[in-house]
């Protein structure tokens, strides 16, 4: 039961600098991606004859279409950026299937991608616009509309950060929550043992697993991929304001 | 002591009551599957389309539950209030 509420352990601490659990995972991933991407990327031909080029060009074009989609020819030079959100908000996810806090149950990390997605909008919209069309863009319609102008600038990133990480976190609250629920049900029917430091309880089997999937496998898919879609469909509308 | 329990019991309670706003997202996100399943029925090849739009419109339906259930979080794990005391 106890860790519920915690956020990540510091794993150690570089002066005043605390490594938590989230950086290391974030590392590991990152090194997991790193070798996938040269194994899958060694000795690409023409004309694939290996299975591992056909799946590199597979998901190289699923992102390519979804960028062409949703943020129009002109800005496909984000589709890498694009990918690796996608890659890294799904893996941050699902390494929680390794028994690894998931990376995006910190809002520190949906925090940094929300405030990227921001500085990307601010910088479109300067782009587009001009710095004095974008400062005049927040009095249209009307001038008294600027605070509501204002708020809802501030909301799209904050919104972003916080839809991620409360659908994680809330998943890992809801599934430890059941854990306890299944622990203490079985040791009140008197079918849970324990061995030294090490527990067992009979209805901690199984049960849990189809929260699981839902929380873990189905949340975590859906909400890395519409959080990369968010991001798009937000830099694409801000790229094309005239 | 007395206030400390006070405090906690309330913040469980509102918590609690924080999570009525469970009943907006759910009744909003049922809306969009049903639209949704109506248009594939009517138009099947769009399958694809439909889902995908329905899927962003349903976690942004979700929002307020998240900002809701974030608030519940706080209340539980983070209290604000105790440091008050």
């Amino acid at each position: 039961m106890d860790g519920i509420g915690q956020g990540p352990k510091v794993v150690f601490e570089i002066g005043p600098i605390r490594i938590t659990e989230t950086v290391v995972t974030g590392w590991i991933i990152i090194v997991a991606v790193l070798f996938v991407c040269l194994w899958l990327t060694r000795g690409l031909k023409k004309i694939p004859d290996k299975k591992r080029q056909i799946i590199a060009e597979m998901f190289v074009k699923f992102v390519n279409g979804l960028v062409k989609e949703n943020m129009g020819a002109k800005l496909i030079y984000y589709a890498p950026y694009i990918a690796t959100l996608l890659v890294f908000a799904l893996l941050g996810a699902l390494v929680s299937l390794l028994g690894l806090r998931s990376m995006t149950a910190d809002i520190n990390v949906t925090g940094t991608w929300a405030l990227m997605t921001f500085a990307l909008i601010t910088f479109h919209k300067i782009k587009a616009n001009g710095f004095g069309g974008y400062l005049k863009s927040f009095g249209k319609p009307v001038a008294f509309i600027l605070p509501l102008n204002i708020v809802s600038e501030i909301a799209t990133p904050a919104s972003m950060a916080f839809r991620l990480f409360g659908n994680v976190a809330g998943g890992m609250v809801i599934t430890s929550l059941l854990y306890g629920a299944l622990a203490s049900l079985s040791s009140a029917i008197g079918l849970s043992f324990t061995a030294g430091s090490w527990g067992f309880s009979v209805f901690q089997v199984g049960i849990p697993a189809v929260l699981s999937v839902y929380f873990d496998l189905f949340s975590g898919c859906i909400q890395a991929y519409i959080f990369s879609m968010l991001t798009m469909v937000n830099v694409g509308t801000a790229a094309e304001e005239e | 002591m007395m206030e400390k329990a006070i405090v906690l019991g309330c913040s469980a309670v509102g918590a609690g009551l924080a999570m009525i706003a469970g009943i907006g997202p759910g009744i909003g996100e049922g809306y969009a599957v049903g639209k949704t399943i109506e248009s594939i029925a009517r138009q099947p090849e769009a399958k694809g389309d439909c889902t995908r739009t329905m899927f962003i419109g349903v976690a942004m339906a979700e929002s307020t539950g998240i900002y809701a259930f974030v608030v519940a979080l706080i209340l539980m794990f983070a209290n604000p209030f105790i440091g008050k005391l």
